[in-house]
């Protein structure tokens, strides 16, 4: 095993062996050594988020034709962390008549929510925390206890702008696990197991060759799981005054700050190792060290994707994100397992570049049913445009003759 | 006592203390969120056996459907969020009774069964393939019929589901 080629597993050994060395039996060193890389992954990623939102406001600021930030620091790169010093220094305000222990609970469980999804990423061949054979079902059941923390949130600031958005937040977010789940099957049905390191390893071709259409409907209800725009209902400040967090302040705020950045980023890699195959990549056998930047590159790439959706479209209404979830990507995400099921068991595995090219034109063809399924629907239930009437304006040949008489 | 023994002492106790107080709470509301907390502490019993298949879907299903589902269902019910009604109806004795009955006569039965008399052995990695799960649920001689009957069950649910919800078009005019 050498240093430069595969460090952590190297500096796992020496700790192991110096530790060992000093007379501890072998339970309590495991016990220790996965408490330090638990502590280390969620300082990384907590860390890694004050970068995040940095990154973020200066890519969504050049999207949007500004600056972003660019005071504290060089092109501004200081401004998370003097924004964390600043909610570090805020007023903690409990509210009249909260519940105490939920309204408390809500944050932790958010970030915690968001945090234990990094407990089961590979992140190259040798790195990863826990190897349960489950990781899958694992990520989305941890998705439930953000519901969850969301509820708590809700409930417990007793007002009811925060009920109303907590239960319209945990409406969207159960509504779009149900394509995702639906979809996760694919990968699961062609590595043969729920874990994430046997899928990574099945992915010598990325699962988005064999499977696109599956693969863009992950990827949008991901984003929807994020709550972020165009499906940004969870915060509406037109309807809701802001929504579940209304209540919160201070590092309490804060904590569903991060976590929502958190979240973002962690949904990114979470698509990477699911359909871009995590570390695959050339060379990884001889170099494991080469994976987790391969495993880097890719998702950022599609966090940037992300980012640029997220900053260039504009919202959906509360109904059309339903209609959106229910009548198209549901029986999609289901007439797709079922075709790609067919398909790809029709099909020897052996014969790869057949088997790449009848999946590829089934996906073709079912991506020409949505357009057709949406166009069709679009024809059924045309656009109401929902204006008032139209107001005189203040225009040149709307004013009273006089009036433009005076102005000439 | 191992340090195996501790957590499952700890997570009995909270189990147990977390049921206690999901039936005796005031509140409806606070009713739900202990149930939660007993639900999260049996995924954990789950867990400490190895059955990580089965902590998952302890966690996914009631944490994340069905307690949701009832937090919903409890916050559509009048006043939910001030509720401070008695917690004890007529039939409280008779419950009381059957209930005991029920326990002591489980306790009787489990203490003489005999699979509870040693420490069983840990599942091999052989068993805890979630693939034998499967085979077992699709298998000709495994328990296909349960199955099926359960499937065509919830079928039946989801049905009723959406005619409940159904809105007529006459009505509507």
């Amino acid at each position: 095993m050498n240093f430069i080629y595969d460090p952590v597993p190297w500096v796992i050994n020496w700790l192991t062996q110096l530790l060992l060395g000093w007379g501890l039996p072998i339970n309590l060193v495991n016990t220790l050594l996965y408490l330090v890389g638990a502590v280390l992954i969620c300082l990384g990623a907590m860390l890694f988020t004050t970068m995040l939102i940095w990154a973020e406001r200066k890519i969504g600021g050049r999207f949007q034709d500004r600056l972003g930030p660019n005071r504290v620091g060089p092109w501004g790169i200081f401004q998370s962390i003097a924004d964390m010093l600043k909610i570090f220094t805020k007023e903690y305000i409990n509210p009249v008549g909260i519940d105490k222990i939920p309204f408390n609970l809500a944050p932790i469980l958010a970030v915690a929510a968001v945090l234990a999804i990094w407990a089961v990423i590979p992140f190259s061949e040798t790195v990863f925390g826990a190897n349960i054979n489950v990781a899958l079902l694992f990520i989305i059941a941890i998705g439930g206890l953000g519901e969850m923390a969301i509820i708590l949130a809700g409930f417990g600031s007793n007002n009811k702008y925060a009920l109303l958005g907590a239960f319209r937040a945990v409406a969207q977010l159960i509504s779009y696990e149900v394509p995702m789940v639906i979809v996760l099957l694919i990968p699961v049905m062609f590595s043969g197991s729920m874990g994430l390191n046997e899928i990574v390893q099945a992915q010598k071709i990325p699962f988005i060759i064999y499977a696109p259409v599956a693969c863009v409907i992950f990827f949008i209800c991901s984003i929807a799981e994020n709550g972020r725009a165009p499906f940004d209902l969870i915060e509406a400040d037109s309807e809701l005054v802001a929504g579940y967090n209304i209540e919160y302040s201070g590092l309490k705020f804060g904590m569903f700050f991060v976590a929502d950045f958190l979240h973002a980023f962690t949904s990114a890699i979470v698509f990477t190792t699911i359909f871009l195959g995590g570390w695959q990549g050339p060379g990884v056998e001889q170099m494991p060290v080469l994976g987790g930047a391969y495993m880097l590159i890719k998702t950022l790439v599609v966090y940037f994707l992300m980012l640029a959706i997220r900053f260039t479209l504009p919202r959906f209404r509360i109904d059309q994100m339903m209609a959106l979830n229910w009548k198209i990507l549901t029986p999609l995400a289901l007439v797709t397992l079922l075709v790609t099921a067919l398909v790809d068991k029709s099909i020897p595995h052996e014969m790869t570049l057949v088997r790449i090219g009848a999946l590829v034109i089934v996906n073709v063809l079912l991506w020409l049913l949505a357009d057709r399924m949406i166009t069709a629907y679009r024809k059924r239930n045309p656009i109401q445009v929902v204006t008032g009437k139209a107001r005189p304006l203040a225009r040149p040949e709307i004013l009273p003759v006089v009036e433009k008489e005076a102005a000439q | 006592m191992t340090g195996m023994q501790i957590l499952f002492l700890i997570t009995s106790a909270v189990v147990l203390f977390s049921s206690i107080m999901s039936v005796t709470a005031k509140r409806m509301i606070h009713s739900a969120l202990w149930f939660v907390l007993a639900l999260l502490g049996v995924a954990v019993v789950f867990a400490m056996l190895e059955a990580s298949f089965f902590a998952v879907v302890q966690v996914l299903v009631y944490v994340g459907a069905i307690a949701i589902l009832i937090i919903f269902a409890t916050m559509l019910t009048r006043r939910a969020l001030e509720d401070k009604g008695d917690q004890f109806n007529r039939a409280t004795l008779v419950t009381l009774v059957i209930v005991s009955i029920i326990f002591a006569g489980l306790v009787v039965s489990l203490k003489s069964w005999a699979p509870l008399q040693n420490l069983t052995s840990p599942l091999s990695a052989e068993q805890l393939n979630v693939g034998v799960l499967g085979l077992a649920l699709t298998a000709p001689d495994g328990f296909t019929l349960p199955f099926e009957v359960t499937s065509i069950l919830l079928l039946a649910a989801l049905i009723g589901a959406i005619y409940v919800a159904y809105e007529r078009k006459e009505k509507k005019k």
